[in-house]
Parts: structure tokens; C-alpha cells; sequence
């Protein structure tokens, strides 16, 4: 069975710590969110995960078959145009130019990306479909583990959900496991089979919360109704401090 | 071949933007009368006996064997710096230590005087094909090689990674990732060496040898013909001004269409 085990996992930037004794286990065709505060070492753990980061200290077993990653500002190569930048990957494994673009153009036209869209390069891209075109990148490939850094940031609402729908069809269809970064709990909750709170300074797990309803069967009344008992929780209160923010 | 049929394609709207250019050269020549009415003729002949001369010249068989032979010497000597400086700023780009024992021997390059180099090269190698070809070479040669030493040093960690977690094979991540941005370092670096490679061969030829363009101009100078040396002057930058503007200008559009 493939999996992603990440024991006792210490990082230091420098002497920074920036994360502390970090343990959790992502199996085969499972969705795991990481949510916490802006800074929190986030980005920094999904690197070490994905082997972008070399591991200091702790141990980090992945057995998956294949991985991709859609990063957080995108990185496209700014000489390519749009379906050049989505079919990267697939060129890599070895397919054929025609069919890696045909693949990709369906992949944008399925992302809500426009036909007039395709040759443009991404200095004339709205920065959603950068995100789009990254996402699009990494999920062409049907990787066996897919590693996502807030790919839904910079979309609208409707978008959002949309992609949101996509993704979780096609993680069904492929058995494909994902480790998701965002900072949007109603997203978190929406997608994930667990939900693991990174608290900052130094980044550390303060609490972890599991879903067993499957994604499809979890409609609008579910998400709002979890988001609401999650906003009440202790934990996530301190860790985004939102007590403080309460007007007077 | 592709991209050569979408250079063609776009020549015609490319040079029809050139109406301004070509109105600044008239005016340019227009104040070039002006100045041979107050002058006289020995001092600047007029703009029409120039071209006039110009033209007498270009039907004449020894000219063409001039041209012949600074452009043989200006194109080997450009050749051998294009073909050293990027091969070798690749590799400094590549090395930390190499780009940093590099610099001052650039340095020394790109300050010592074209001139000082054509005395030493007239000391070691005579009057000569090499050493015009030899004074191109430490001229324009440090021009590619900063370039291409830029473009390596300055590629994107980022993407690297980007290309990592994709296992790009390595000739997909050189044709893709690391090319196109050190293209864009060392294609300018190009036309600058070029430039320089064709002013040093007048400069070089003018004083150390008996043939090419620039021997015509020191004899032109000798015999105070003035015309015939700004007919050749012409004939020197018309040439630059043709292969800059008609032939490198427009790769460089289609090449850098990504950028803004
Ligand atoms: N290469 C690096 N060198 C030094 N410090 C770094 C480096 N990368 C990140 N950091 C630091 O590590 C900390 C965590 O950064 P990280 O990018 O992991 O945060 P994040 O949780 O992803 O934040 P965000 O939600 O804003 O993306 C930050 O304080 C950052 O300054
Ligand atoms: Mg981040």
C-alpha cells in the first residue's frame, strides 16, 4: 500500500526553528488539508514532503508511485503560452507532442480557460489563471500523490467551488491522494479526509480533525454547518488569534 | 522552419514601422547639406557627391574584393569570439569559482584600450589577416562571455525546482527551462560583440594592414579624398545598419515575444 509517513520531522532555516516535531501518515486515495496561519511553515513542510527540501531531522517514507506539484506562485515557465506549460509534464514522462497537447487543451478547456486563452504567455495571464494553468499542470499527469500550496487562492467563489468539484472527481476516479495546503477552512472542509492544524512559532500540529462522510455526499448545509462548529474550536481560535480581532 | 516562416510573416508590418527611421536618416542627411554649404567641399562634400561616389565605387570590381576581405576577417574574428565567449561564459555561469576567477581577466579585457591590443598584435603577429582577426577577438570576446555568464548565473531557482519535481530529463531542461532564459542574456550580448567586431576591423585594418575597408580609408585619407572616405564610412554602417535592423532585430521580436 503506497503512503506518506512523516515521523518526528524537525526544520530549522538557519537558527530558525520553523518546524517542530511534526508526525502524521497520508494513505493511498486519501485527501489531507494542512491549515494554519500565514508563515507557518506550511510551504516549508510540503517541500520537504514532495523531497524539494532535503529532511534535517525526522523521517519522511514516501512510497508513492509518482508525485506533482502545484506550487503556491505558480512557477510557469514565462516563455511558454498556456498549453505549452500545461503539457510539461507530460512531455517529461515521454508522451508525444500531439497527444500531450490534445490532453492539455482538454484539461484548460475543463478549468474554465478559454480557447483564445491557449497561446497567450503568462505575462498576459489574470493571476487565477495562472493558477489555474499550475493546477492544470500538475493534474494532468494523474500523479499517485498530488501536492497542492493553496491552488485556489486567487479564484473567485464560483471557480473555486467548481475546481473544488473537479478535483474531487478526478482524485475518486484515479485513487489519487493529496496533501493540500489552504487557508480557507470551508475549502479544508469541503475536500479533506483529515484536516491538520499547523500553529506557528515553531510550526507544530496543535490539533488534527477527521471527516468521515465522503466528499460527494457533503453538500453546502454540511460544509457551512462543520465550518461553524470548527471556527468555535479553541485551537483554532488561539492559532489564527480571531479573539482578538473581536470588535469592542 | 516554423519559425523562420513567422519571422517572414512579420518583416512587412516590422518594417513598416521603420517610416520613422527612415525620416530621422532624412533629416540626418539634410543637415548634412547644410553643413557642406557652410564648409565647402573638401571639408564635407555634399550628401549627392557622396552617394554619387558611393555608387561609381559599389560598380567597381577592386571595391567588392575589399568588402570581401573585412568582411572574411571581421566574420572569422566574430565567429571564433561568438563560438568562445559562449561556450566558455556557459561553463564560468555554471562554476561559482570560475565566474569568480574570471572576472578580473574580464575586467582586464574590457579596459584595455582596442588600440593597445592592435600595437601588440602588430608586434607578435606583423601585418596581417591575424591580427585583425586576433584584436576582434579579445574585443568582442569579453562582450559575449559577460553575457553569457549573466544569463547562467541569474537562472531561476524556482523554476529549476519546478523542473526537479516534474523529472524533466535533463535535455528538456536545458532546451525548456535553462535556454530560453540564457537566450535572452546572450542574444544582445551577440549583437553588441557584433558591433564592436565590425568597428575594430576598420580600426584594425586601417593600421595594420595593406587591404579590406579600413586600408581603403587611410588611403582615402592620405590623398585627402574626402569623398571616398565617407562613401566608405557609408558603406560601413549601411552594412551594420542592414544586418541589425533586417536580420537581428527581427529574431530577437519572435524570440523575446514572452517578455513584455
Ligand atoms: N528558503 C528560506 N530561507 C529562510 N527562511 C525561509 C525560507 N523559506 C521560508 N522561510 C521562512 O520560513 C517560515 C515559513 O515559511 P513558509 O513559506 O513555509 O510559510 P507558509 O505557512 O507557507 O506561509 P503562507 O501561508 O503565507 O504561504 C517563514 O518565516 C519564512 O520566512
Ligand atoms: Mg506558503
Amino acid at each position: 500500500m503506497e503512503k506518506l509517513e512523516v515521523k518526528n520531522l524537525n526544520h530549522h532555516f538557519g537558527f530558525t526553528e520553523i518546524l517542530r516535531d511534526i508526525n502524521f501518515t497520508l494513505s493511498k486515495g486519501k485527501i489531507l488539508s494542512i491549515v494554519g496561519p500565514s508563515g507557518g511553515g506550511k510551504t516549508t513542510l510540503l517541500h520537504l514532503c514532495s523531497g524539494l527540501l532535503d529532511v534535517e531531522e525526522g523521517s519522511i517514507t514516501n512510497t508513492f508511485d509518482s508525485s506533482s506539484f502545484a506550487f503556491q506562485e505558480g512557477r510557469l515557465l514565462p516563455w511558454k503560452n498556456v498549453i505549452d506549460n500545461i503539457a510539461l509534464g507530460l512531455l517529461a514522462k515521454g508522451k508525444n507532442k500531439s497527444i500531450s497537447t490534445q490532453k492539455a487543451k482538454e484539461i484548460a478547456l475543463k478549468f474554465g480557460l478559454e480557447e483564445e486563452d491557449f497561446l497567450k504567455f503568462p505575462k498576459d495571464l489574470s493571476g487565477g489563471m495562472k493558477q489555474r494553468v499550475s493546477f492544470a499542470r500538475a493534474l494532468v499527469v494523474k500523479p499517485s500523490l498530488l501536492f497542492l500550496d493553496e491552488p485556489f487562492s486567487a479564484l473567485d467563489i464560483g471557480l473555486k467551488k467548481e475546481l473544488q468539484t473537479h478535483l474531487i472527481e478526478i482524485s475518486k476516479e484515479e485513487n489519487i491522494s493529496i496533501l493540500f495546503i489552504t487557508h480557507d477552512i470551508m475549502e479544508a472542509i469541503r475536500l479533506s479526509d483529515e484536516i491538520l492544524l499547523l500553529k506557528a512559532d515553531p510550526g507544530h500540529i496543535a490539533k488534527k480533525f477527521s471527516y468521515a462522510l465522503t466528499q460527494e455526499k457533503r453538500d453546502d448545509r454540511f460544509v457551512y454547518e462543520e465550518s461553524a462548529k470548527i471556527l468555535q474550536d479553541k485551537d483554532i481560535i488561539e492559532t489564527f488569534e480571531l479573539n482578538t480581532l473581536e470588535l469592542k | 522552419m516554423k519559425f523562420i516562416l513567422k519571422i517572414l510573416k512579420n518583416l512587412p508590418a516590422y518594417l513598416w514601422s521603420g517610416w520613422g527611421a527612415i525620416a530621422s536618416i532624412l533629416l540626418f542627411i539634410a543637415f548634412w547639406d547644410i553643413g557642406n554649404q557652410i564648409y565647402g567641399n573638401l571639408v564635407l562634400p555634399s550628401p549627392l557627391e557622396t552617394f554619387k561616389t558611393l555608387y561609381a565605387m559599389l560598380h567597381s570590381q577592386d571595391v567588392w574584393e575589399q568588402i570581401d576581405i573585412t568582411l572574411y576577417r571581421a566574420s572569422v574574428g566574430f565567429g571564433l569570439s561568438l563560438l568562445f565567449g559562449s561556450v566558455l561564459g556557459l561553463i564560468a555561469g555554471f562554476f561559482a569559482t570560475a565566474s569568480m576567477m574570471s572576472r578580473p581577466v574580464v575586467t582586464i579585457l574590457v579596459g584595455m584600450p582596442p588600440i593597445a591590443w592592435i600595437v601588440l598584435a602588430m608586434i607578435w603577429f606583423g601585418m596581417g589577416d591575424e591580427t585583425v582577426i586576433f584584436t576582434i577577438l579579445v574585443a568582442s570576446f569579453p562582450i559575449i562571455f559577460v553575457g553569457a555568464l549573466q544569463g547562467t548565473r541569474t537562472l531561476d531557482g524556482d523554476l529549476k525546482e519546478m523542473a526537479d519535481s516534474f523529472h524533466l530529463p535533463w535535455h528538456m531542461k536545458f532546451i525548456d527551462v535553462y535556454f530560453p532564459h540564457i537566450f535572452s542574456y546572450i542574444f544582445p550580448a551577440w549583437v553588441s560583440g557584433l558591433g564592436m567586431a565590425w568597428k575594430i576591423v576598420i580600426m584594425a585594418e586601417l593600421l595594420a594592414t595593406s587591404d579590406g575597408l579600413g586600408a581603403s580609408l587611410a588611403v582615402a585619407r592620405s590623398q585627402l579624398d574626402t569623398p571616398t572616405a565617407l562613401a566608405l564610412v557609408v558603406i560601413m554602417i549601411g552594412s551594420l545598419m542592414f544586418i541589425e535592423y533586417i536580420i537581428l532585430e527581427p529574431i530577437k521580436r519572435e524570440v523575446e515575444l514572452w517578455r513584455s
